[in-house]
């Protein structure tokens, strides 16, 4: 294995640690709707959910991170540059998280001031971490943009994967500039923190998890790399296609000007054509290899990803984004049942998919099976699609009756709360949490357990073959 | 065949993405011009002197702000570079605080909490003691009360600090925001 593969493995490993962090706040937050005055004044809401979101953004980087330094040596067949300023970096970034973890829990918030804006919390959703801690971020990115492009020169040649790749960076390190301002305006202050949340999320993201599921289906069922890569062309179309004006359906009602209302419905309204492709694909593979693969954990957790992908991302995006339903829906819990089913479906089985692929190798074995994996892609995906139904009801609960019939005053935000519907909704989420989480669980279980009596195996071989 | 070629998509690729971003850039520049402060959809930060209120319109077919007579709050006025600074510093106290973490703006945030694009003219605060709405939503601000299953927490702000975030939801619901929320309750009486 090349170093920059066992940093890979480590960035995997913080990602899983963080991916279990953002489920923890997730359900203590969900504990909030159900019980009024939780906590209250000793450790609020808001506390709970910026570390379960922002402890989202951290997870799927950190796996982005990893399955990228797990590639891209094979891909170019040499060591990383700057492997050792790479090693280093991991220990900063995760010592960052941490005293940022650290400080949102037991500072939580501060006065009006600069000061807060530098060393507490920003209060802007998603960046919320404070400034000192974005330079971090940007200080890593860049480092891993080093990383990515030096080696790709110094092996004096590139794929179509690789090209794709070091293109995709540039805007994903340029949008996170936009983690900074504090702007006066709220207006011009959405408009931007949108460039940097969709168009990472629903753009420069998908991309990136294009090339890392690109180089998955190539080491994962030996698909035909001109195929691959053919189709991540396509997708990159598609994607920067309908996502680019598809930024649109955020600037409905923003204070933006009425002719977003027509280029974010009509673009929102393709943005699920690409995901669409995947799935396509996605069955096709499937169908190719008879749903058989060495690695049975990583190819079915791919499968996941495609129809997770198009069902959360595009299908549940579409159905709550047209100007006439978004009116109503927007700001909602629908808003949040898209937003889990669309973050797993898109980037978190993806990720997973990646650290069973890598498992495999790390641990001698030429495939991985078992029961455990088995139980916790179940539970976690039926765990998730239980939130995801309970949020939808919640929501749908909230847009009729707080909102169409209501008039959205504050009281008619409050009554709803205390709808039996909407009561009965929260509880359900906080189960299907529990679910979830139980699927987390042996989730760990197996990614540390699995393929270790074929490595012990292996090890037992070499050390006959030696004597 | 050249479909068969990545070159040829990768020539697709390149072309959507560019043109997108073009358009996307022209939309931009246009955008940002309208929604400056004084610009057509927003209106400039001394619009905390005026009264706002929120009606149907029918050649828009949907509710827009409308922008009344002197309506000033805690009995002064503000220039417009008083009202920047006064703005500036409510949207210091309203990041510090974390407010989109639990409440929404123009919709976007947290759900936990009631959206805040038109809470400066809530019928809710008619219930409030206090002389005038500001007043009210000050001290609510302060020391909040409990509402309904919802009770906020005490965030510790200031006086001054207060009367910055008051002010600047003042100066929120006077954003055209394409009729979003619809229906919105009629505003309260002072």
């Amino acid at each position: 294995m090349y170093r920059s593969q066992r940093l890979g493995l480590k960035y995997l490993t913080a990602s899983t640690v963080m991916f279990g962090a953002m489920i923890a706040f997730g359900l203590l937050s969900s504990v909030y709707y159900i019980l009024p005055g939780f906590l209250l004044n000793v450790f609020n809401f808001s506390t709970g959910k910026i570390i379960h979101i922002d402890g989202l953004v951290i997870w799927l980087l950190m796996g982005f991170i990893g399955s990228i330094y797990w590639f891209l040596p094979e891909e170019l067949d040499r060591e990383v540059e700057g492997i050792g300023l790479a090693e280093l970096l991991f220990w900063v970034f995760c010592a960052a998280v941490a005293v940022v973890v650290l400080v949102f829990i037991f500072v939580q918030y501060g006065t009006a001031g600069e000061w807060s804006m530098w060393f507490i919390n920003q209060g802007r959703k998603y960046v919320e971490a404070p400034r000192w801690a974005a330079i971090g971020i940007v200080v890593v990115a860049l480092v891993f943009a080093y990383n990515v492009i030096a080696t790709t020169i110094k092996a004096r040649r590139t794929t179509g994967i690789l090209t794709v790749l070091i293109a995709d960076l540039v805007p994903l390190l340029v949008l996170y500039f936009d983690a900074f301002p504090e702007m006066t305006n709220m207006s011009q202050d959405l408009f931007w923190w949108w460039w940097l949340v969709h168009l990472w999320v629903e753009a420069t993201w998908e991309v990136l998890i294009g090339c890392i599921l690109a180089w998955t289906l190539i080491h994962l069922v030996g698909a035909s790399r001109r195929v691959v890569e053919s189709w991540l062309y396509v997708e990159v179309a598609m994607v920067l296609g309908t996502g680019i004006l598809g930024l649109g359906h955020h600037y409905f009602w923003i204070g933006t000007p009425r002719y977003w209302l027509a280029i974010g419905g009509v673009f929102s309204a393709f943005e699920p054509l690409p995901l669409l492709g995947m799935v396509v694909h996605a069955v096709y593979d499937a169908g190719t290899h008879h749903l058989q693969a060495a690695n049975r954990p990583a190819f079915y957790w791919t499968l996941a990803e495609a129809f997770g992908n198009f069902i959360g991302g595009g299908v549940w995006g579409f159905m709550m984004t047209l100007p006439q339903i978004n009116m109503y829906s927007h700001g909602t819990q629908w808003t949040a049942s898209h937003g889990h089913f669309a973050f797993w479906g898109a980037y978190g089985c993806g990720v997973i998919a990646v650290f069973y692929l890598a498992l495999a190798k790390s641990r001698g074995c030429d495939g991985l099976d078992g029961r455990a994996w088995k139980w916790s892609f179940a539970l976690l995906n039926v765990g998730m699609l239980g939130m995801v139904g309970a949020l939808l009801v919640a929501g749908i609960d909230q847009a009729f009756f707080e909102r169409a019939i209501g008039g959205s005053t504050w009281s008619a935000y409050l009554s709803m709360q205390g709808r039996p519907w909407f009561i009965e909704s929260m509880w359900a989420r906080f189960v299907f949490g529990l679910v979830f989480a139980c699927g987390y669980a042996v989730l760990v279980y197996d990614l540390i357990a699995i393929g270790r009596r074929e490595e012990a195996g292996v090890q037992e071989a070499v050390a006959v073959a030696g004597s | 065949m050249y479909t068969q070629d990545p070159s040829f998509w990768k020539a697709g690729a390149i072309a959507t993405t560019l043109f997108m971003s073009a358009v996307l850039v022209a939309l931009t520049i246009d955008t940002l011009r309208q929604i400056s402060p004084g610009g057509p959809r927003v209106p400039s930060y001394d619009v905390i002197n005026k009264a706002v209120t929120y009606e149907y319109d029918p050649n828009q077919g949907g509710y827009v702000p409308k922008i009344g007579a002197e309506d000033l709050i805690f009995g002064r006025k503000y220039s417009g570079d008083q009202a920047a600074a006064l703005l500036a510093k409510g949207k210091l106290v309203i990041q510090s605080r974390a407010c989109i973490d639990c409440h929404t703006f123009f919709g976007n945030g947290a759900y936990y909490a009631p959206d805040l694009t038109r809470a400066w003219m809530d019928p809710i605060w008619a219930r409030y003691p206090g002389p005038k709405r500001a007043d009210r939503l000050a001290k609510f601000l302060m020391s909040p009360l409990r509402l309904g299953a919802r009770p906020m927490p005490n965030l510790h702000l200031q006086r001054d600090e207060a009367e910055a975030v008051v002010a600047y939801l003042k100066w929120m619901s006077s954003v055209d925001t394409n009729g979003f929320p619809d229906r919105f309750g009629a505003p309260a009486t002072q």
